[in-house]
């Protein structure tokens, strides 16, 4: 059927942003009082179960899906000389163009604007009307469309495999080097990541870029533990 | 703690009492015949499954010390414990003369030194909660990195542990030697727990500003529950090393960590019982699914959907104890304990009897 995988594409992206309000709504919000701790755990035992679901309810086995579709990954010739792949082209613009979507909705929309203010003080936001209940919802929504961007991207570039959620931690990673509040830290956070890593594979022992994010990481936290572009926290008082 | 039948503390030998009341110390010393002599009555599976737990309990008590009592965050215990295991094997492998008392100390003191060093950064003061739980994965990955780029994945422990010229050998002698040491560990924590430094770990566990302003020094507090915490959990990774005789560094994923903060979450967090709790209910967990598996008599091909299973079955449960019963299994049983003690009243006087 042709159009097919754009369609399944769509409907993964959409589902995905669902069942983000659905796990805000089920999981996270009786969080809500509990320490922080607490809450970060709660998304690491969703990871385990949606990992154990798709194992049971897919397949636990390694799949290519881009041959399995009849299309193909052609490499592009860049002006330098670089040689990229169809689909890392694609990864990079459709990386732009949601960062950009989201820095114009954070910084134009009302709605948009009313997040920022319920991510810096919750109680205060509330306060004047802002439901923050469905704003955080709705930040669920959109980690979890982004989260299932990057997944499709990844899987027909590179493989599809059980253990992708691994990549989380180097998201992990380029977000704290970036600066946690900073929405364009992402940017310079993920080319520092991804060059330290690039470059180990090259001139270091390949198996020290396995690590190189979090080596990255460490060295950030010890120098600026509030990131590259990240609001430094003032101290907190009584 | 205020219990319900008119039991009260009147000296201080009273109160500094480790077991307090006649019924505690009966249990305890039926507890530890009962232990004694399992060998003689259970089957060298029980004993295998009973060694399970008690190597487990000695990480979970470890790490329990420092998210239970201290309120700090660590992802990375894994590391720690690969740490303790990679360097008992390195040492065995080089013929030291007593690996049993070396693999215990060294690894215990070397790691206790990186602790320091690791939390360092954490323990400078105000790294709120996101941040911090993801400073922490990187330590586990980090250590595998090394270990690997070491160039050997992994090593055999060919040597059994001796001490003079007792050898330590067999299902029965591992029994013995890692419950006693699980023992000792348990004393040390909840030891560890009523001392000058449990109660300002506890102090910074509920509110470190309140700590800071009654004259604790956090940094310094925050340093001293990672070096404790850090040395136990390599103490249990070398005799994880003695045990399973054979170290790789795939036993030691982000897998592991999450399993121990899970054993002390199920059981209760800032509870010794609780770590031990938990640790027997995530280390039996899996063989409790088997045989559910096996008393099912499910159809064939059920062997693929075994793993997923336990695997998400675990997730479930951290994620239900979690959000419904965050007190874990010690709450339950202190529910159960105060239901007897109050009987035949529902609720305990408003004011505890001082």
């Amino acid at each position: 059927m042709p159009g097919a995988p754009a369609l399944s594409v769509a409907a993964a992206v959409v589902l995905s942003a669902l069942s983000g309000f659905v796990i805000y709504r089920l999981l996270m919000r009786p969080m809500a009082g509990h320490p922080i701790f607490a809450a970060v755990l709660v998304t690491v035992t969703l990871g385990i179960l949606l990992r154990a679901a798709i194992v049971l309810v897919y397949t636990d086995r390694i799949r290519h899906p881009l041959p399995l579709l009849g299309l193909a990954n052609p490499p592009r010739r860049l002006p330098g000389g670089a040689v990229v792949s169809t689909f890392d082209l694609l990864t990079v613009g459709v990386a732009a163009l949601f960062l950009v979507a989201l820095f114009a909705f954070l910084r134009l929309s009302p709605l948009g604007i009313q997040m920022r203010a319920a991510g810096e003080k919750a109680l205060l936001a509330a306060q004047r009307g802002i439901n923050f209940q469905l704003l955080f919802a709705l930040s669920w929504a959109l980690a979890g469309f982004a989260g299932a961007l990057a997944g499709v991207l990844y899987a027909n570039n590179v493989r599809l495999d059980p253990s992708l959620g691994v990549l989380g931690l180097k998201a992990f990673a380029v977000a704290l080097v970036g600066g946690l509040d900073s929405l364009g830290g992402v940017i310079p956070g993920a080319l520092i990541v991804a060059a330290v890593e690039v470059l180990s594979v090259r001139y270091g022992d390949p198996l020290l870029a396995d690590v190189s994010p979090f080596l990255c990481l460490l060295a950030m936290l010890l120098v600026r533990p509030w990131g590259l572009f990240g609001t430094k926290e003032e101290l907190e008082r009584v | 703690m205020a219990l319900g039948g008119g039991y009260f503390k009147t000296t201080y030998d009273g109160d500094l009492a480790l077991v307090d009341t006649r019924l505690r110390r009966v249990t305890l010393a039926a507890l530890v015949a009962a232990l004694l002599l399992l060998p003689r009555l259970a089957s060298p599976f029980v004993l295998d499954l009973v060694t399970q737990v008690a190597l487990a309990a000695v990480g979970a008590l470890a790490l329990n010390i420092l998210t239970g009592f201290a309120g700090q965050v660590s992802l990375g215990h894994a590391g720690f414990i690969a740490a303790g295991a990679f360097t008992t094997a390195v040492l065995v492998e080089h013929r030291l003369p007593s690996p049993l008392l070396a693999a215990r100390r060294r690894p215990g003191r070397r790691r206790a030194g990186r602790g320091r060093r690791d939390s360092g950064a954490q323990a400078q003061g105000a790294l709120p909660g996101p941040r911090h739980a993801g400073a922490a994965p990187r330590r586990a990955l980090r250590v595998r990195g090394v270990s690997e780029s070491l160039g050997r994945e992994h090593r055999g422990v060919d040597s059994p542990p001796r001490l003079g010229t007792w050898v330590l050998k067999g299902t029965t002698a591992w029994y013995y030697a890692l419950t006693a040491v699980a023992a000792l560990v348990l004393i040390l924590s909840v030891n560890l727990q009523r001392s000058r430094a449990g109660r300002a770990w506890m102090a910074i566990r509920d509110r470190e500003i309140a700590a800071e302003s009654v004259g604790i020094d956090v940094a310094r507090y925050k340093v001293l529950a990672f070096v404790w915490s850090s040395g136990l959990t390599a103490v249990a990774g070398a005799l994880f090393a003695y045990h399973r005789a054979f170290v790789s560094v795939e036993a030691f994923g982000f897998f592991l960590a999450i399993e121990y903060i899970a054993m002390i979450i199920i059981g209760g967090l800032g509870s010794s019982l609780g770590a031990v709790l938990g640790a027997a209910f995530v280390t039996l967990l899996p063989y409790g699914i088997d045989a559910a598996v096996a008393g099912l008599r499910a159809p064939g091909g059920a062997e693929y959907y075994l793993f997923p299973a336990k695997f998400g079955a675990f997730g479930l449960l951290m994620a239900v104890f979690l959000v419904f019963e965050p007190q874990g299994l010690v709450g339950i049983w202190r529910r159960i304990r105060n239901w007897f003690s109050l009987w035949p009243l529902r609720y305990r006087p408003l004011r505890p009897a001082s």
